[in-house]
């Protein structure tokens, strides 16, 4: 049994039923991520554990507590808002100070509570200004402040970070990442930004059409998606998908996709799993990131299955770190990562290096990945 | 915010719950009882012979009937329909021309703004005083006319028969234009500038920019100001009263001055009934399509 | 926003501006004039009106059409003045504002915050109830008004008030607290806040510029009407309008116009005033009241 319980949750507006049979358990001290894109849920679970709205089936427990139906200020929870939801009439200790007061905690003990969550936020010189005086990053502190001040069992963040720009953006999540660790809260977070999701969490739920597709380490979902919807969403840029053949040669499985002019290439797999078999000479759909085709001195080292592969270059976008080429194969566009000073000429034929250990095989009808 | 079928709910949640509807209830009741349940007795009593007291005799159709051979609702209806469609017309033309002047960059904006649109603020008894003398062809425009010279000037309208409904049109046109110009000058400044650039880098003239792109954008403007001036027109009845007391004889009577004028004067209180039925009747023909746009359209 | 632009993207000739200030002006004074020279007129002695030119200053400046309009002048059968009226309208519009404003901000703030099913066929009805011709409740009203024993009293013309302003007031606080940020609720709740404490500290502190609105949209409302103070209260108990019209427009003795004029700005002076002080919430809620949204 978890800490925070999500058993076989529903919810259904009049007869649409929006988020399906949700069944999680979160372990004390653990960082979860609802991701997904919008509308697919993951607000609307956030705010039933939070008890914004009402659940329609199943039961969320805090601590083995059933909470369904309970008052959102009695489930022992606090929330950071996309907006921050800070009053903008209170000043910045009165807004933190705010829900201690309405639990009806004296004066001298909301104090103390304040002055250490100021302390730890770096915030104490702003305790006497509005919200309308700060920048957007000292909302997001102030609006974790006004959470912590509370010591709750469980943080929910609802997006907290997508109203910041981008450098600020990156600050930020660090920021709560170390807080994260050095507290060892149990943490529930939405975000729609599978970078936040990877970088943050210590499991991942990812969400699509009220559904969890897969629940998992970030390191499973990324390397094993469980179908095609999570392997595209997770990971910038977007996993290739090449529509392929699987075929057996030579004694060993191949996977057939063929390049800018039409001709076949023949990709080896090796340790391949058993249920492959079952799709020899069928239709197939390659899964493969782009950081896994790159030019031969950017293979990776410790790969066993490193295929060369020949293919006349498209578009090249050089982007500091890295090259992204991209080619035609199989009909698709086709990204590939280079080192920076990878030799690529558009319109020229060149080698490329496809580390074949990376690459999942998906059943084109199902769209899951073949395991 | 929490569906109401949820299961389990405790104590302070569902008192949380039902707070907004009580605190909303006394209100529906009123409205229920003085609005809805005030309508419903008045069209119940223009079915019955009411005269100076309310009766409960049922006589069907016969007020509407009698209502409709009574010369001084047609003139009063007839008076209507000149009233509002000059009221509106001309409030409208004259509103959106202020507007389109003053958003014109004009220097002393903020000095005209507030001079036309003061009357606003002034109750149509004053208004209707004011203008009763400055028509006064005795004392008024007129005398002060023959008195700088130009003795053959005339302008007797509020002393003419034929002509007294147009001196509550210009009363009530100076009253409402400036209010209309400020709902165009609102419309004029939501305009996004880009679609202006644009059309001026395709080369529109001024005049086609207003005409073409300008004017189609605000639609909406020109709807509700119909909208309000109708309402207002139909409701019309201190300025008449103020202003010639529907006058000479009943040349200005209007629906509303009829009304109260057969209800409470003449003790005709089913006829008077019959009477506000209509008006309400052809007020609801406008804004309840209006509202009920207005309200789908936001949810 | 616009005024910088619409100098960028609309240009015209010299002397088609000259046409515009010249239009603008013209219409100015035709504002101005009607009221303007009420003034003027009710600070001349009667002869001057009644023998002279009424564009002409006085010749002879006096307060005593004022002071007379104000303490004796005959309205209906007393030689009362203006000034007990004066009150009357005070103490009706007073309470009535009040009431009405309190009623409409919660109304609004649960038909936004705590909206339920059949919360927006609430509001129609509400929103309905601004529109009707009063002329439609005029009978029943009377009655009732009978049967409270409040009838011909300055009660029962706040309570008239009262009834029909609701509607209004609460276009007003729904329109502005759409726009309020639910989140706020939210978090307010997850605080532990409740329904009243939530309105009261969240809500209420944010609420100023629309309290201004409701309150000059239903003092001025208030104080100019006239058709329920000529139809529910009588004589020493009328609202300034109908001392007002009596005093205007009674058949006997001599018009002492003067009188009228300076009887007339004092019914107009307090929603004037509030006009001239807070003329940007003025127009904020005649927007209010008109374009939904």
């Amino acid at each position: 049994m978890g800490f925070l319980d999500i058993r076989n949750v529903t919810k259904s507006y009049g007869s649409v039923e929006v988020l399906h049979q949700v069944d999680i358990e979160v372990q004390e001290g653990e960082f979860l991520v609802l991701v997904g894109p919008s509308g697919c849920g993951k607000s609307t679970l956030l705010n039933m554990i939070a008890g914004l709205e009402g659940i329609t089936g199943g039961e969320i427990a805090i601590r083995d507590k059933v909470v369904n139906g309970v008052h959102p200020s009695k489930r022992n929870i606090a929330m950071v808002f996309q907006s921050y939801a800070l009053y903008p009439n209170m000043t910045v200790a009165q807004n933190i100070t705010f829900g201690l007061e309405m639990h009806g905690i004296p004066k001298p003990d909301r104090e103390k509570a304040m002055a250490s969550v100021a302390g730890l936020l770096q915030i104490g010189d702003l305790l006497g200004r509005k919200p309308g005086q700060l920048s957007g990053g000292q909302r997001q502190r102030v609006a974790m402040g006004r959470a912590l001040v509370r010591d709750p069992d469980v943080f929910l963040f609802d997006e907290p970070l997508s109203n910041l720009d981008a450098k600020l953006r990156v600050d930020m999540r660090t920021e709560i990442k170390k807080l994260h660790q050095k507290l060892g809260t149990t943490i529930v977070y939405v975000t729609h930004d599978q970078i936040e999701a990877m970088t943050l969490s210590t499991r991942i739920a990812v969400m699509y059409d009220g559904y969890v597709q897969q629940l998992g380490t970030p390191k499973d979902i990324y390397d094993s998606p469980a179908n095609l919807f999570v392997a595209t969403f997770m990971g910038s840029p977007a996993m290739n998908v090449l529509p392929s053949k699987l075929v057996e040669r030579d004694g060993a499985l191949h996977v057939l996709v063929s390049d800018s002019d039409g001709r076949e290439l023949a990709l080896r797999v090796e340790n391949a799993p058993a249920s492959y078999a079952a799709y020899k000479d069928r239709e197939v759909l390659l899964g493969i990131r782009p950081e896994a085709i790159t030019d031969p001195d950017g293979a990776d080292r410790n790969a066993r299955n490193v295929r060369p592969m020949t293919n006349t270059v498209g578009v090249t976008e050089p982007a500091g770190a890295d090259t992204f080429v991209t080619m035609a194969l199989s009909g698709k566009d086709c990204i590939a990562r280079m080192r920076a000073d990878a030799e690529v000429h558009p319109g020229q034929p060149f080698d490329f290096a496809v580390n074949m250990d990376k690459a999942v095989l998906f059943d084109p009808k199902t769209e899951d990945r073949i395991a | 915010m929490a569906a109401s079928s949820d299961t389990g709910v405790d104590f302070r949640t569902r008192l949380q719950n039902w707070l907004p509807k009580l605190v909303l209830s006394p209100s529906l009741a009123v409205m229920l009882i003085f609005v809805y349940g005030f309508i419903a007795f008045t069209i119940y009593i223009s079915f019955t012979d009411s005269r100076m007291l309310p009766s409960y005799e049922w006589v069907g159709w016969q007020n509407y009937d009698r209502l409709f051979r009574i010369r001084e609702w047609n003139i009063a209806l007839n008076n209507l329909a000149i009233f509002s469609s000059l009221y509106i017309v001309i409030s409208t033309i004259i509103g959106l021309m202020l507007a389109i002047f003053l958003d014109q960059k004009i220097r002393g904006e903020g000095v005209l703004r507030p001079i036309f649109l003061y009357p606003m603020a002034l109750s149509f008894i004053v208004t209707g005083t004011a203008w009763k003398w400055f028509l006064d062809p005795a004392i008024g425009l007129e005398n002060t006319m023959h008195l700088w010279g130009w003795t053959s000037f005339q302008f007797n309208w509020i002393k003419d028969r034929d002509m007294a409904i147009y001196t509550i049109v210009i009363a009530a046109v100076w009253q409402s234009s400036g209010f209309v110009m400020a709902m165009f000058l609102a419309g004029l400044r939501g305009i996004d500038n880009e679609i202006l650039k644009a059309a001026q880098m395709d080369g529109a003239s001024n005049f086609q920019l207003y005409r073409r792109i300008i004017l189609p954008q605000l639609r909406p403007a020109f709807l509700s100001a119909f909208v309000i001036l109708s309402h207002l027109a139909i409701k019309s009845y201190d300025l008449v009263i103020a202003l010639t007391g529907g006058g000479p004889g009943n040349a200005t009577a209007l629906p509303a001055t009829f009304m109260y004028s057969y209800t409470f004067t003449r003790n005709q209180m089913g006829i008077g009934a019959s009477s506000a039925v209509i008006m309400l009747m052809t007020i609801a023909a406008i804004m309840v399509p209006y509202l009920y746009a207005e309200l789908r359209e936001k949810s | 926003m616009a005024v910088a632009s619409t100098d960028t993207a609309i240009r015209s000739s010299n002397w088609s501006r000259m046409l515009i200030y010249l239009v603008l002006l013209l219409f100015a004074l035709f504002y101005l004039l009607p009221f303007g020279i009420m003034l003027v007129n009710s600070l001349k002695p009667l002869e001057e009106i009644t023998g002279g030119n009424m564009v002409a200053l006085p010749r002879t400046w006096t307060i005593e059409p004022w002071l007379s309009a104000w303490s004796t002048a005959q309205i209906g059968v007393e030689p009362t003045g203006l000034r007990p009226y004066f009150i009357n309208s005070i103490m009706m519009a007073v309470p009535a504002v009040l009431l009405s404003t309190i009623v409409g901000a919660l109304n609004g703030y649960v038909l936004t915050k705590w909206q339920f099913r059949g919360s927006t066929i609430v509001f129609g009805l509400l929103l309905f109830s601004c529109f009707i011709p009063f002329q439609i409740v005029l009978i029943p009203m009377a009655r009732i008004l009978g049967l409270l024993q409040i009838a011909g009293t300055t009660p029962g013309l706040v309570l008239v008030h009262f009834v029909y302003g609701i509607g209004f007031t609460t276009l007003y606080f729904r329109n502005y607290y759409a726009a309020f940020p639910t989140e706020l609720v939210r978090a307010a709740q997850i605080d532990g806040a409740g329904f009243f404490q939530i309105f009261r500290r969240i809500l209420l502190p944010s609420s100023g510029p629309i309290i201004a609105v409701s309150f000059i949209w239903q003092f001025t409302n208030i104080w100019n009407d006239f058709l329920f103070g000529a139809s529910f209260a009588s004589g020493g108990s009328a609202p300034m309008t109908v001392a007002l019209n009596n005093l205007v427009n009674s058949s006997t003795g001599v018009r002492e116009y003067n009188v009228h004029f300076a009887g007339a700005i004092m019914a107009a002076g307090p929603t004037l005033l509030v006009y001239i002080v807070a003329g940007r919430y003025f127009v904020r809620g005649l927007m209010a009241g008109s374009v939904k949204g």
